[in-house]
């Protein structure tokens, strides 16, 4: 139901988290404009809180730990990476390609600021 | 021990979640996805209570011995037999989680795990040698508590505590009568691998 209602707003499962944080955020609108969009979508916090607390993650391991299709990861994965902050490299290991992913410094400073959104908001509501 | 928990929310996103709960539930999503990501999930606990019981056994018998070499005997053997049992269940549990033990965590727990059991094995060739089998219920415990210490530290937090457990038993056996082996062996290859396997087995599963 929540599904349909999203579509016929026409702003998808994102759109709907993003407006939940504006409008609970009330009259502390300046939080939800720092929100960082690329970040904010499940899977890929997911990716990047997965490749910060390890050096590198193939797409099999990150498939696999994350319990996603190919087709999901990959495109979630892309997006991370045209936004800089996660590496790519491909390569074969015997005839199999082998993809794998590493946490740009981008990447990492934009976890960090993810991680202090959170925690402001909650002293916010709370304070 | 692993937990199954899909990248995706579990609820669809609603206009009356109070905007803390959600910063709540993204932090410990991010948590809980950096947990499974670092650390070595496929520690046994079924497989550890089954360990305990053989090591238990071993200790009763290997107390009624009446030479050091059977005595010896019948704790090589259930140290071969907790192998079997605590390396097949790791095995299993390991490749029906998250981390089988080819991936990146079970590759760091098994090289971390490893060397200090292995000194643990020469030891015994070496203390043995040297008439010194008093020394092995102490060299024992606490070689296979550094190597639950070390690997433990890639995995969940109550394996490196089962390891300082270990470990402390072992200082004790320095430090105690000889004749106290096996009641420390007991105790610790027994009673912890029982206690420690049980909550594993209840907290994290298998």
């Amino acid at each position: 139901m929540a599904k349909s209602n999203a579509a016929r707003r026409g702003d998808g499962a994102e759109g709907g988290r993003r407006r939940t944080l504006a409008g609970v955020a009330g009259g502390r609108a300046t939080l939800a404009p720092d929100l960082d969009k690329v970040i904010h979508e499940r899977l890929r916090l997911a990716i990047v809180s997965a490749l910060a607390v390890n050096p590198s993650l193939t797409f099999n391991e990150l498939k696999a730990l994350l319990k996603t299709s190919d087709g999901n990861l990959s495109v979630h994965a892309r997006k991370l990476e045209d936004a800089g902050y996660i590496l790519c490299a491909k390569s074969f290991e015997g005839r199999m390609p082998r993809t794998e992913y590493r946490l740009a410094a981008a990447g990492r400073r934009a976890l960090e600021r993810y991680l202090e959104h959170m925690e402001s908001l909650i002293r916010m509501t709370r304070g | 021990m692993a937990r199954t928990r899909p990248a995706r929310a579990p609820r669809p996103p609603t206009e009356d979640v109070p905007l803390h709960d959600r910063a709540f539930e993204n932090l410990a999503f991010i948590r809980d996805t950096m947990e499974r990501a670092g650390a070595f999930t496929g520690v046994p606990g079924w497989g550890g209570v089954g360990m305990g019981l053989t090591a238990l056994l071993a200790a009763w018998i290997a107390h009624r011995q009446p030479t050091v070499d059977r005595w010896l005997l019948v704790w090589l053997g259930e140290g071969w037999l907790a192998f079997a049992i605590g390396g097949l269940a790791m095995v299993r549990k390991a490749a029906a989680g998250d981390t089988p033990l080819t991936s990146r965590p079970g590759r760091r727990f098994v090289l971390a795990y490893t060397p200090p059991v292995l000194v643990g094995g020469l030891l015994t060739l070496a203390l043995y040698r040297a008439g010194l089998v008093t020394l092995l219920p102490a060299t024992w415990l606490l070689c296979y508590g550094a190597g639950v210490v070390t690997g433990g530290a890639l995995s969940v937090p109550v394996v490196p505590v089962m390891g300082a457990c270990f470990m402390v038993l072992g200082a004790a056996a320095v430090f105690l009568p000889a004749a106290l082996g096996d009641l420390l062996l007991a105790l610790g290859f027994g009673g912890l691998h029982l206690g420690f396997g049980w909550w594993i087995a209840r907290r994290y599963g298998g």
